[in-house]
């Protein structure tokens, strides 16, 4: 399984998540620059978390339209496997490949701290080790993780089983619609998350949770 | 040419910061204020000297860049 991590100005997870997936998947994964303009060979492509461009604009606009998003973009489309977590998630997000919008938490507040995340469908490339219903413990460190998005795209996304992630009863940190923590794209091929799971994989960071979503990767 | 561009949240979306500062005008004691909306400006410096022209750019820079138009309303002007 060969992956590439990008990283933008501003990113500060890379390191954790190059470091789980090698961990776990047993291969270094490549860690590839903004400014490039075309993907190493690779199955999956994860975009880390931090705070690119230091959230100017909105949170992940200015990542979003870096060139090598653009090289991203046209393989996700081809069914690469892409990947976004935390600010990840929002960049993703602002480059089109997932529908809505993260938004400033409910109560302005930056949250940092362990949810339940309830796992809604575990037939993804990164769900696939976990029970359908599974509720697992994972980190959050975000202040703009409030999933938004109209009606009718709530709706589809429910009907088509692409909520993938769930904050579990009362966990909900930001006040996303339907508590949603993660979502695919219609082919399954992009998941964006805000949850850490790079975080929460090895006996040091408390609990090894999020372990088998890596492993879902070897069977993807 | 330069185009004058306000961004402000659709109708119905949530704005905390809004909220916030409605709160802290009403602890200095002014009465009567209603909802607060928060919203961005945008000044941007074009070479275009064509108004009707420039505006189509201004117009695909917001679309592409500077609003969400999942919760952003824009509305430009030219001067």
């Amino acid at each position: 399984m060969k992956s590439a991590v990008v990283v933008f100005p501003g990113i500060n997870r890379e390191r954790d998540m190059m470091l789980a997936l090698e961990t776990v998947t047993g291969s270094k994964p490549v860690s590839v620059w903004h400014t490039e303009t075309e993907l190493p060979k690779v199955d999956l492509v994860v975009v880390p978390g931090g705070f690119s461009y230091g959230d100017y604009l909105r949170c992940g606009a200015i990542a979003a339209r870096s060139p090598i998003m653009q090289d991203i973009r046209a393989k996700a489309l081809k069914g690469l496997k892409v990947l976004g977590v935390c600010n990840g998630f929002q960049i993703i997000t602002e480059a089109g490949l997932l529908p809505g919008v993260l938004v400033r938490n409910k109560d302005l507040r930056f949250v940092c701290r362990q949810v339940k995340l309830k796992v809604e469908n575990n037939q993804t490339f990164f769900t696939n080790r976990m029970q359908k219903g599974a509720i697992v413990s994972c980190p959050v460190a975000h202040g703009e993780g409030n999933y938004i998005c109209d009606a009718e795209t709530l709706k589809r996304l429910e009907a088509e089983n692409r909520v993938v992630f769930r904050y579990a009863e009362g966990t909900n940190p930001n006040g996303a619609l339907n508590d949603i923590a993660g979502i695919m794209n219609e082919s399954g091929s992009v998941i964006g998350m805000m949850p850490h799971p790079e975080n929460m994989i090895e006996p040091l960071h408390g609990r090894t949770d999020c372990r088998p979503l890596f492993e879902s990767l070897l069977a993807a | 040419m330069k185009a004058k561009i306000k961004v402000t949240l659709k109708t119905g979306v949530l704005d905390p910061q809004g909220k916030a500062i409605e709160g802290a005008l009403g602890h200095l004691g002014f009465d009567g204020v209603g909802e607060v909306r928060q919203g961005k400006y945008f000044e941007v410096e074009l070479a275009e000297t064509d108004h009707a022209k420039a505006k189509e750019q201004v117009k695909a820079m917001c679309e592409k860049l500077i609003a969400n138009t999942v919760i952003e309303n824009y509305d430009i002007e030219l001067a």
